[in-house]
């Protein structure tokens, strides 16, 4: 049995992505013993993968822009099943966090009068995203972590968390996990926690996610008993690369379309006229000489409809492709080269000029890409409570993609990143005071803890059983082709089946070699968590019986106004059984509702 | 239904790599070519370093050849294949994280950047870990030197914004500063740098190229109020270096590390030093910068040790 270590925290922040990073900070600054535990080295989380921008009402660029408009785009991106209050909250203090970021050392792209410049992206009504080229998020994490190392947060890097231990009272106690370059365990007991581990891209074929998104957090969260909300809202970015096959889902920016760039089909038509859907048809143009004018005038003019909220985009393009009109590889073509200069393209898109010359071969200021939707980003996740991330479990907080409510059926480019800032803030904040009204010392009993760390262990001590790699395989096949942009009662019905087959092989993975930084063990312990979610995933998408927003389902393609009331929130109870809820909309305030029946000037 | 199929295409098959036969999953030590390949199939071959600190060896997989392919997705289907517990690096498979640099063929390179067809055809792909670090496993190295640096920094301390409670920087004057700060901690740049690539001895006292490109992003941030130039030249190594711009011809982002950082760095460490009217000047006017006695006092290094430390 390898070594185990044990250590005592205030707060244990688990994922240094922006979120993590972020509320590190809060509960390092109020003076709490603080760690930071995330599974690659710091600075890798996939944050750093980011590219268009963050999105904050600073109003920079477009003095009208103000909360408001943001938080009524945000909504009506999010086919108005978002958390009223998260998207408020989000809305209101965005620009703030930005700003933040900028007394931290941040160099963001500037205004000809010197203030931050600001980009337009799909769904935003004004140009509202704060950025540096494409690479914002390098940005933003780089901020984060240079902030977090002068305030000296205790990092442990390349650690991964297995379970989460609640004391005999229910509050969440001890985090269970193992270092990779080791593979010795280690305890962090901790007064409380805060969930900030990203996405669960990794249980696609095709996506923009780094192998961590695994779903640890949601998994870890939902099996201490956490309730999980919207589980069927998962994104498909409408462009990212499609050729060559290696390099199939890695991501292309939204600022592309952004900074002039249009989507066309094999006949080279814009065909994303043809898809403008009613909810914003007084917002769009419908032309694609008003289009693009709008470039230059935002005031006189209606946005393309290349920027339509994601989920509009991603299956229009899907639509195109199966009506034949795809690109030779199955994507859609995506046009900048005769739209702006190459000084242009290569100053405003510097990572996507270097990502297409090096792996397509191609150059993206003379000849269109190639592009598709694949899976991107998970608007559901751990149910938390607004104003402080905290989640059903007492001592339990989440923040980030791991978290729910703030995008609802849909998010826009952009928001995502100033989630991380406001929400991580907040949980940190939240967590602080939780750890600092808890008296005593968090314990657990250590015959669980030594149960986790054998079964942890169980592929070395078998022969002849599964690889993970295998398992890992047919579990993304199964996603890609079952539970993706598109969905029907049938597939879905054997999505589950496929899972219990899963769920079952992976009882019975072998494992060779040492637990010192072994990935095909690594793999099999991120495996459980894939499973639960994917399940949760897939169940959710069988209870939502309409199609709205990052759920499409072709056996229900209309959107049903009664389940436009309601959020999905599942729970597995302790005999680890699933149980899925419909759950009333919270009542928005008058004031609020206002916004959203306001039509654009 | 999948989002991704296009008439004719079957991504999901055309992406499978071959099951391995089972004898090929042992453990591989051995200089021995494991891999499944079909005759008259093209090939690629691996020749990757497999050991720890207690020695290793290369061992050569032979891979059926993929098109497009670069050199992290051959050592994911090595992973999937004939050897599971291959030890490796990456995340983004993109070229933003600077996660999965190695030694390709002897040069530094991020192997998700690095297409197997532009490699010398026909001969088998040699795959090391970086060299200046103490390996851990495989591909793995122990980078905690570079984080070790980068907590020996004094932190970033902005002066007071307008009025109006924002700052005011034109884009010309953080276009420096963002040059730097495209830096994706890759750690090549550390790698390729002699002082320590050949003189583990320095490595106590000399911040490397990495670090130094931060220390110029620092001096030329239009809002920074920190002076580190005593401390650049007392504590980071920095007279060490002899502009031989190895660091620079690594670096992924195209950052000019030496002309743009390392010896404007020098030239400003100098002037601080030796400049007679800089000396008199600063004693005469007003001083707009704190003094390097004041900066190290801020500085966090040597205290607060992290597990990186051990």
């Amino acid at each position: 049995m390898p070594d185990h270590e044990t250590h005592d925290f205030d707060v244990v922040i688990i994922g240094a992505g922006g979120a993590g990073l972020r509320a590190a900070i809060e509960t390092k600054e109020r003076g709490l013993r603080t760690a930071l535990v995330c599974k690659s080295l710091l600075g890798k989380a996939h944050t750093v993968m980011a590219e268009g921008g963050a999105a904050a009402a600073m109003g920079n660029v477009w003095p009208e822009d103000n909360w408001q408009v943001h938080f009524r785009d945000t909504m009506r991106g999010g086919k108005l099943l978002n958390n009223w209050r998260m998207a408020q909250l989000h809305a209101q203090e965005s620009p703030e966090r930005i700003y933040e970021l900028e007394r931290w050392g941040a160099l963001f792209d500037r205004t000809s009068d010197g203030r931050i410049l600001q980009r337009d992206f799909g769904g935003h009504r004004y140009a509202r995203l704060a950025h540096v080229g494409d690479r914002t998020g390098l940005e933003m994490i780089r901020t984060l972590q240079q902030q977090a190392v002068a305030l000296g947060v205790e990092v442990f890097m390349e650690c991964k968390v297995l379970r989460l231990l609640k004391d005999a009272d229910g509050r969440a106690s001890a985090a269970v996990g193992y270092w990779r370059p080791s593979g010795d365990f280690v305890t962090f007991n901790a007064k409380a926690f805060v969930i900030a581990t990203g996405g669960i891209g990794k249980s696609w074929l095709f996506t923009t996610n780094s192998w961590e998104c695994t779903g640890d957090g949601g998994a870890i969260a939902a099996w201490a008993g956490a309730d999980m909300l919207d589980m069927e809202f998962v994104q498909f970015h409408p462009t990212c690369m499609v050729w060559p096959m290696t390099a199939r889902g890695i991501l292309v920016t939204e600022g592309v379309r952004g900074d002039g760039g249009a989507l066309r089909n094999a006949e080279g038509r814009r065909f994303m006229f043809d898809y403008i859907p009613p909810m914003f048809a007084s917002e769009t143009a419908n032309t694609e000489e008003e289009a693009d004018r709008w470039y230059d005038d935002h005031t006189n003019n209606r946005r393309p409809p290349d920027l339509l909220p994601r989920d509009e985009v991603a299956r229009s393009i899907n639509s195109e492709v199966k009506a034949g009109r795809g690109s030779p590889h199955g994507g859609v073509f995506l046009d900048i080269a005769t739209r702006r200069s190459p000084e242009y393209i290569r100053r405003r898109l510097p990572s996507m000029y270097h990502q297409f010359k090096e792996l397509a071969g191609l150059d993206i200021t003379t000849d269109p890409m190639e592009v598709a939707p694949f899976q991107h980003y998970m608007m559901g996740g751990i149910w938390v409570e607004a104003d402080t991330g905290a989640t059903t479990v007492p001592g339990l907080f989440a923040a980030g993609e791991a978290a729910a409510g703030m995008h609802g059926a849909n998010r826009l480019g952009g928001n995502s990143l100033s989630d991380l800032l406001v929400f991580g803030r907040r949980a940190g904040m939240a967590a602080s005071d939780f750890a600092e009204g808890r008296p005593g010392t968090p314990a657990v009993g250590e015959v669980e803890v030594d149960q986790i760390c054998k079964a942890a262990l169980e592929p070395f001590g078998r022969d002849g059983g599964e690889s993970p790699y295998d398992v890992h395989r047919n579990l993304q096949e199964t996603m890609q082709q079952l539970v993706g942009l598109i969905r029907t009662e049938t597939e879905l019905v054997q999505a589950l089946a496929e899972l219990d087959k899963l769920d079952e092989r992976s009882q019975n993975m072998s494992v060779t070699g040492t637990p010192a930084y072994n990935p095909g063990w690594n793999l099999a312990t991120d495996l459980p968590a894939m499973l639960t979610v994917s399940r949760l995933v897939t169940r959710a998408a069988m209870e939502r019986r309409e199609s709205r927003g990052g759920q499409t389902r072709d056996d229900y393609p209309n959107a049903d106004p009664e389940l436009g009331k309601v959020n999905l929130v599942q729970h597995i109870r302790p005999d680890g059984t699933y149980e899925v809820e419909q759950v009333p909309l919270p009542p928005m305030p008058a004031e609020l509702a206002a916004l959203l029946e306001e039509e654009p000037k | 239904m999948s989002p991704d199929l296009a008439p004719g295409t079957n991504p999901v098959n055309d992406h499978l790599s071959p099951q391995a036969p089972p004898e090929a999953r042992s453990e591989a030590r051995s200089d021995v070519h494991q891999g499944p390949s079909a005759d008259g199939e093209p090939s690629v071959t691996l020749s990757v370093w497999r050991g720890d600190l207690g020695g290793g060896a290369f061992v050569d997989y032979r891979m059926p050849a993929i098109e497009g392919e670069v050199v992290l997705d051959v050592v994911h289907r090595v992973q999937a294949g004939p050897a599971p517990d291959l030890a490796c690096r990456w995340n983004c498979k993109a070229g933003k994280c600077g996660s999965c640099s190695a030694e390709v063929n002897g040069k530094p390179r991020l192997m998700c950047m690095t297409r197997m067809d532009q490699l010398p055809q026909g001969e088998p792909v040699v795959v090391a870990p970086l060299r200046t670090f103490p390996v851990i496993r495989d591909l793995v190295t122990d980078v905690s030197f570079n984080y070790a640096m980068a907590r020996q920094l004094p932190p970033f301390a902005p002066r007071p914004p307008g009025p109006d409670g924002i700052y005011r920087m034109m884009q010309i004057d953080v276009e420096r500063g963002q040059e730097f700060r495209k830096c994706i901690e890759c750690f090549m740049c550390q790698d390729v740098c002699h002082v320590i690539r050949d003189h583990e001895e320095n490595k106590g006292s000399y911040a490397g190229p990495r670090m130094f490109i931060r220390y110029m992003e620092l001096e030329s941030h239009p809002l920074d109020t920190n002076d580190r130039r005593e401390l650049i030249r007392r504590r980071t190594g920095l007279s060490l270096c002899n502009i031989t711009k190895c660091c620079t011809e690594v670096c992924p982002e195209g950052i000019h590390i030496t002309d743009n950082a390392i010896i404007p760095l020098k030239e400003r460490v100098v002037d601080s030093s030796y400049d007679p009217v800089a000396w008199l000047g600063r004693k005469i006017l007003r001083r707009t910068k704190r003094s390097a006695v004041e900066a190290a006092a801020d500085a966090p290094a040597f205290k607060s040790p992290t597990r990186e430390d051990r």
